[in-house]
């Protein structure tokens, strides 16, 4: 066990670095120059560029730049914007709660919804209710988040008018950060139901916009695991005792059948991360996922860089934890590990 | 039900209190405009936190008093002695106190922040003064001398007629002297840049990143205070999420609507569309540096070759008016009497032959990589461009690089043809004809025609130092007789400024420098 946990996180440093190094030199490649993009249109004289470079570090060889960047990580410091001029590490933890209320909502909602979809499918094999529902997931899985947030906009928010917009909360309420999650926030402002609420409306459509497609992909998970185990002599026998449908379906197939799906909630995590990009854009939703795409078209090298490093370090952990907890809940990876 | 009547209670709270929402397109890089380089940012803390020394009447290109009551200009037009307006208030808020009214210690403050390196301020928030140094205020200024509290000189080294022009710039915003030492004595310096004090129509409330920021209006501002109790800001980046928010009632103004929504925008009875034209001018440099581009002949040419109407409606959608001269017909100075190049290609054609071009040439024409308001979109110019200059054998390759390389690039005078533009800064005739046009702006890479000529520079430099503005209106009106007929320029168009606000707003009007304003604007 030991041995194993060493090996993983062993891995784990080697794939840290390697993020660093994606990090810092794929945004290098991409063309331009942040001190120019800065300046702005107007520009400024070469003097004015020259010591704007210095100060950024970036008139220093790129190998250089590097170290000093992998030894600041290492140390916990991620570097200064360069166009808010915060540090980098304050930016993204004032940001993460949103993307966070959003992510952990998109996927409850996707458990929530898609898990009782996948049973009803399985147990209702080659039914028309089975052919619409993988039709209908397939769909979700393929549609682009941007059209769908768009379509969702213009059929619940212009439309129909039950829902705003954009945005975490309606600007006539006057919610100073606590938390950072809105819906605590909300509760701790003093405002009451009504802000409390307010929230919630402003959170459904993006949280659908972002949950369609873990929601397709834990269904039609949950549908072919149940298939899988209803087919097991185990469950002929639990009906063959009479017991009902219902208690089979529940207390036998279900829990053998949602291991896999867990492991796909897991994965999850990740697909969320990167719909929040888009689904954070479109809704206007103050998250991690628009200001990497802000730093990006402003080629902010520090926030480029230490996002990136964040979030996959929120990735490897998750992983880690995930690895961990199987080999101390399956013997037959103990024996492995040892 | 209860939660119907707590939303209820909510819209009567913000019909009371008067709440103006903006939904706009980016987040602001910071609250001090003397850093910033954007729109979007100068919109968030320009003219909304902090008040100028001379003001422009709104639309127009006039110059008022702001926080001076008057000025006087010496004989020989290098002091300027500016009488400063007494009982300004600058904003209290919970991060600041203020203990004084606006004297001229804020004046220095303000201008010496940006153009002395010793200034502690100095180096805060990177140390570059974009505008302030494109201007060339840190060589125009020689000095600047309080006399005593409400008395302040500028001295310069050089004659400058658009000097007062340029105080009128965003970069010229006043900021708290005392605010700065307060910070410097808790060695906080760049709260200043991020907690904007000014005194200004709005003081700054809070700003939640990439989200909102909320103003409230300052009960001193010594204008009177605005009808409008808060201003929030709603950072919404997506232009069609913008439109959605209008129409459901979600903003009361959009910043930079999408061309496209114009004529649904004008459909709705609950919206009101304003527009205006733009103080700017979209234009293809010929590079005269670049052969055959050095033959006035081939210029004139290229001006008969483009057919500017077509474009503006296939890329400006009718929001555009076609141009004839470097200046915006709303600028003094504008030359109505000057005649536009016809689009004519057998005319074309023979000015080739008669440049000894007969059978046409090959070069390159760059198109503008981004969406800017002067040309939206770059690329379709180009190959709209291109078909023309095909028609009269010249033969087009269309160049593009990301825009902070076209722009560098672009300085440094590797392009033939090239498409860029301009919105003025100040409203002073030589903030096109002098910035873009002069001998001195080819050393700086602004003159992208590299076109130095010099009995057009002569006029330019005669009306920089000229006070009269009518003998000025004289040189600028020489100047661009010259510029058509020499030709380093295609001008192609001037464009027209939109937006879109609910029919709640009332008295809200078009900057036409670019950044909304939003003193005077009321709810009905």
């Amino acid at each position: 066990m030991f041995a194993y946990t060493l090996r993983r996180l062993t891995i784990l440093l080697i794939t840290f670095i390697g993020v660093t190094i994606v990090a810092f030199s794929l945004i290098r490649l991409v063309p331009g120059d942040p001190v120019l993009l800065l300046l702005g249109e107007r520009g400024a004289s070469p003097e004015a560029y020259a010591a704007m470079r210095a100060n950024l570090g970036l008139d220093r060889p790129l190998l250089l730049q590097y170290l000093q960047f992998l030894w600041n990580v290492f140390h916990g410091d991620l570097g200064i914007s360069i166009v808010s001029k915060r540090p980098v590490i304050e930016e993204f933890l004032s940001r993460y709660p949103a993307t966070l209320e959003l992510g952990f909502t998109a996927l409850l909602l996707a458990t929530c919804i898609g898990i009782p979809l996948g049973i009803v499918a399985a147990v209702k094999r080659n039914t028309i209710f089975d052919y619409s529902f993988m039709g209908v997931s397939l769909v979700g899985y393929s549609m682009p988040i941007f059209w769908w947030g768009l379509i969702l906009i213009l059929l619940f928010s212009v439309t129909l008018g039950w829902t705003p917009v954009s945005g975490r909360i309606s600007a006539l309420y006057d919610i100073e950060a606590v938390t950072g999650f809105m819906l605590i926030d909300t509760w701790l402002s003093g405002e009451g139901r009504a802000a409390f609420f307010n929230a919630f409306r402003h959170l459904i459509l993006p949280a659908i916009a972002l949950g369609t497609i873990p929601l397709a992909v834990i269904a039609r998970m949950t549908r072919s695991s149940m298939l899988e185990v209803l087919g097991e002599d185990y469950i002929r026998t639990a009906k063959a005792k009479g017991l009902s449908n219902l208690a089979v379906i529940i207390i036998h197939a279900l829990r053998n059948a949602l291991i896999p799906v867990v492991t796909v909630i897991g994965l999850m995590v990740g697909t969320i991360i990167t719909g929040a990009i888009l689904t954070e854009t479109i809704f206007a939703w103050p998250g991690i996922g628009r200001w990497i795409v802000h730093s990006v078209t402003s080629l902010d090298y520090p926030v480029i860089q230490g996002g990136v490093v964040l979030i996959a370090t929120v990735m490897i952990t998750v992983n880690l934890l995930v690895d961990v907890a199987y080999m101390v809940s399956n013997p037959r990876l103990r024996s492995q590990g040892r | 039900m209860a939660t119907s009547c707590l939303l209820l209670g909510q819209e009567l709270w913000a019909a009371k209190t008067k709440t103006l929402i903006y939904c706009s397109e980016g987040s602001p890089s910071n609250f001090n405009p003397q850093l910033a380089t954007d729109g979007t940012s100068f919109t968030a803390n320009a003219r909304v936190l902090h008040s100028h020394l001379i003001d422009v009447v709104l639309g127009e290109t006039t110059l008022v008093p702001g926080l001076v009551e008057s000025w006087e200009i010496s004989k020989d037009g290098l002091v300027y002695t500016f009488k400063l307006r007494q009982g300004v208030r600058f904003h209290t808020t919970k991060y600041f106190r203020p203990t004084r009214e606006f004297n001229a210690d804020d004046v220095l403050f303000t201008f010496n922040r940006q153009r002395l390196k010793e200034h502690p301020y100095h180096k805060v928030g990177g140390g570059v003064y974009n505008y302030f140094e494109s201007m060339s205020m840190g060589k125009l200024i020689k000095d600047i001398v309080k006399v005593d509290d409400h008395t302040i000189k500028f001295i310069l080294t050089r004659r400058e007629a658009p000097f007062l022009a340029n105080l009128t710039m965003d970069f010229a915003g006043i900021l708290s002297a005392e605010y700065g030492a307060a910070l410097l004595k808790a060695k906080t310096p760049e709260k200043m840049d991020m907690f904007p004090i000014g005194t200004g129509p709005f003081r700054f409330k809070r700003y939640e990143k990439d989200s909102l920021i909320r103003y409230e209006a300052h009960p001193d501002y010594f204008r009177g205070k605005t009808p409008i109790d808060n201003l929030v800001f709603i950072i919404t980046p997506d232009a069609s999420v913008r439109t959605q928010k209008l129409k459901t009632g979600e903003c009361h103004i959009i910043g930079e609507p999408a061309a496209t929504d114009l004529q649904m925008f004008k459909r709705d009875p609950k919206l009101r569309v304003l527009q205006r034209t733009g103080l700017n001018t979209a234009y293809l440099a010929l590079n005269v540096e670049k052969p055959p581009f050095h033959k006035v002949k081939v210029r004139r040419a290229v001006n008969h070759a483009l057919n500017r109407k077509a474009y503006l409606d296939a890329v400006y959608l009718g929001n555009a008016t076609q141009a004839k001269s470097a200046l915006p017909p709303t600028i003094w100075g504008y030359h109505e009497a000057l005649q536009e190049y016809e689009y004519n290609p057998q005319r074309a054609r023979e000015l080739l032959a008669e440049a000894g071009h007969a059978d046409g040439f090959t070069t390159d024409l760059w198109a503008l990589p981004v969406s800017r308001p002067y040309i939206p979109n770059g690329k379709k110019l180009a190959e709209m461009m291109q078909a023309d200059l095909a028609k009269v054998g010249i033969k087009a390759k269309i160049v593009s690089y990301d825009w902070p390389t076209y722009l560098a690039k672009s300085k440094l005078g590797e392009h033939s043809m090239l498409q860029l533009g301009w919105t003025s800064d100040n409203g002073d005739p030589d903030n096109f004809l002098g910035t873009l046009l002069s001998c001195a702006a080819v050393m700086g890479g602004v003159n992208r025609a590299r076109w130095c000529y010099k009995p057009f520079d002569d006029l330019i430099q005669l009306g920089k130092i000229t006070a009269e503005r009518n003998e000025r209106i004289k040189y600028y009106r020489r100047a661009q007789e010259i510029f058509k007929s020499e030709a380093p320029w295609v001008a192609i168009a001037h464009s027209t400024i939109f937006r879109a606000t609910s029919k709640e707003v009332v008295d809200f009007k078009i900057n036409p420098f670019g950044p909304d304003l939003f003193y005077g604007v009321g709810l009905q």
